[in-house]
């Protein structure tokens, strides 16, 4: 059994990406996130580990930091908050594009521009739909809670290694902010000697020298490459589907939600079933690859859904690409660093449905 | 062998790659390639170093340069070269940047990286222009020189001034040895490459970052034949950034010596 402690979802990220080995953070300050750097630097991580921790002058250097050191073949990493994320996607662009691993951190806070400090979900299309410029993707995993936000380091590090493709942490300011009891893995070995082949280590008379570049300057070059970043993502939407069921194999309603969303509509699953309403919660944990075959076998099962997210509406479109029309989907949701209440959820699906 | 051992005066570096370069004729980029690969070569220091190419005429610089390199994001590289160091301590690291690159949109990761001390090498291709998309308008551009967004001049009241980055990151507490230089003579040549020699000395110092601005011409952003360009170099651009160390063993030289 691993050490137990109460602790923030920003702090347990900071100590599992310690204990994961990893060998660089480059951050820079943004709420409802900044306690992941606060934490790493109370830690003196190059004192326990060796781990490199730096504060970059803005998010744009700290991810082409992270760019450069990923291309050394270590494990590296940056966390931020929405604004800061969307600056950093063109250099997230060009890690996908150079096929090189690394862990990001977005704890998602209420939009548009400044927004608000608050909780949000509102960052789903930027995560799962690429975000940056060019045909790309990465693996979207969205813990729901405080342990998830320690175990997904670990997680996140070795599907970023195994596809050498950037994975995404989509949180948001609740799982971020608040404190539940975590159990910690081991500590690690740091990455630092095994050796990747395509690193820029130092070229050496028994290797070709190694390059770290996504220009290709002939389109057809181009276009091969692309072939073979959309077979990774092939591979993804094969291999690496992850979700969560509760009570869905008799449910007559479905709510779909992620993160945050899917703690509260934990709860208003049992509401809804103490008024006799038979619900259930399918809970996405990586966004990407989507959980669509899952959602589509539900589809011929129950007799609505509903999906829940702290948004307009965003991760609806692919519960619905999935049903692909065979059963109604509704969509509830706040915005702007609103957060719905279990009741309200249960209200909203009665009503979507003319439940009673 | 063509040529007998006794009779060799000159042979390419094998750091230097047998692809034929992508710069116009005359341009000064291929000049300063070599020159930092033969240092690289006589320091004997290949398996050690790891170069960063920008965004600009020199994108494929590692197609050229016979070590390991990554690309960067327009500007970035200053950031690129801070991780890679971060983890690599003990390897040689350097960029390789034009102006818009280092002097435009990457001027807060070349001053921060700067004013932070990293301990890395920085080459600065200042042509005065954005080569690589056809001659626009760069940080450098002289007063009064055309270029494509400038065509009647550059009328700094409306455009802005010219900025003397060399001299500025030469004020940072961060940086080592700063200089500035110019490949179009053989003299010239010579002094830059015991500039770039001693950028990746410094390294082993642990002291901060070396930065050389090579001064340099664009007879195709310029229009210029490259003979004509080049005195344009030496009539122009030398008065206003004159050549010389700014800055040696962390101390500011006071007068920078006269262009050559
Ligand atoms: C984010 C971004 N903005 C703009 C460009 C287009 N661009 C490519 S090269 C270049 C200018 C390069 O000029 P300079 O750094 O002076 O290098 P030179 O080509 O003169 O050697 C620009 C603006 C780009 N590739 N990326
Ligand atoms: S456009 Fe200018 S900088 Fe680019 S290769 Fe030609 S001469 Fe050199």
């Amino acid at each position: 059994m691993g050490e137990k402690k109460l602790m923030k979802g920003n702090e347990a990220f900071a100590e599992a990406a310690i204990r994961s080995g990893c060998d660089a953070y480059f951050g820079y300050p943004i709420t409802p996130q900044s306690e992941v750097m606060e934490y790493l630097a109370a830690q003196q991580p190059h004192l326990r580990t060796g781990m490199v921790l730096l504060q970059a002058e803005s998010e744009v250097a700290a991810i082409n930091m992270v760019y450069g050191a990923a291309g050394t073949g270590k494990k590296v990493m940056t966390s931020s908050s929405s604004p800061g994320i969307s600056l950093k996607q063109e250099g997230i662009s060009y890690l996908v594009g150079s096929e090189l691993p690394c862990l990001i951190l977005n704890v998602v806070r209420g939009g548009p521009g400044l927004g608000t400090i608050q909780p949000s979900q509102a960052d789903y299309f930027q995560s799962t739909k690429g975000g940056g410029h060019g045909d790309y993707r990465m693996i979207v995993l969205a813990p729901a809670s405080v342990q998830e936000m320690s175990d997904f380091v670990k997680l996140g590090f070795d599907l970023a290694f195994k596809y050498r493709n950037p994975v995404l942490m989509l949180s948001d300011g609740i799982i971020g902010q608040m404190m539940e009891q975590v159990e910690l893995f081991e500590q690690m070995p740091r990455a630092t000697e095994f050796d990747q082949t395509w690193a820029t280590t130092g070229k050496t008379p028994d290797r070709e020298r190694n390059i770290i570049t996504s220009v290709n300057l002939d389109p057809a070059v181009q276009e091969r490459h692309n072939h073979k970043l959309q077979a990774k993502y092939q591979k993804m939407q094969q291999e690496e589907v992850r979700y969560e069921s509760f009570d869905c194999e008799d449910a007559d309603y479905l709510l779909i939600a992620y993160g945050c969303s899917a703690r509260i509509c934990q709860k208003s699953v049992k509401l809804a079933r103490a008024k006799g309403i038979k619900a259930g919660l399918l809970r996405p944990i990586t966004l990407f690859p989507f959980p669509t075959v899952e959602i589509k076998r539900l589809a011929g099962k129950v007799k609505g859904m509903m999906a829940v997210e702290l948004s307009a509406g965003q991760m609806v479109e692919d519960v619905r690409l999935a049903v692909d029309g065979r059963v109604q989907v509704a969509f509830y949701g706040r915005m702007g660093g609103m957060v719905h209440s279990p009741e309200e959820v249960v209200d909203a699906l009665i009503k979507h449905f003319s439940i009673g | 062998m063509l040529v007998s051992p006794e009779n060799l005066v000159y042979t390419k570096t094998p750091l230097m790659t047998d692809k034929p370069l992508s710069y116009c004729p005359g341009c000064g980029h291929g000049t300063v390639h070599r020159m930092i690969m033969e240092v690289v070569d006589e320091m004997g220091i290949q398996a050690d170093t790891i170069g960063i190419a920008p965004v600009g005429c020199s994108v494929l610089a590692y197609e050229f340069m016979n070590i390991d390199m990554q690309q960067a994001a327009h500007g970035r590289a200053p950031a690129l070269a801070t991780g890679i160091k971060r983890c690599w301590p003990d390897k040689y690291v350097f960029t390789y940047q034009g102006d818009g690159d280092l002097a435009a949109i990457g001027t807060a990761e070349t001053i921060h990286a700067c004013n932070r001390g990293e301990n890395i090498a920085i080459f600065f291709v200042n042509n005065g222009i954005y080569g690589m998309t056809g001659g626009q308008m760069a940080p450098t551009t002289l007063p009064g020189m055309r270029s494509s967004t400038t065509p009647y001049g550059r009328d700094v009241a409306l455009m802005g001034n010219p900025l003397k980055i060399t001299e500025l990151v030469a004020m940072l507490p961060g940086t080592f040895y700063v200089s500035r230089h110019s490949v179009h003579t053989p003299l010239n040549v010579r002094k830059f490459k015991r500039a770039a020699r001693m950028a990746f000395e410094n390294q082993k110092l642990n002291k901060g970052v070396s930065f050389i601005e090579i001064v340099s011409n664009c007879n195709s952003g310029w229009k210029m034949s490259p003979v004509d360009a080049n005195k344009w170099m030496e009539d122009n651009m030398f008065p206003f950034y004159p050549l010389g160390d700014i800055k040696v063993n962390g101390e500011m030289v006071s007068k920078p010596t006269k262009a050559e």
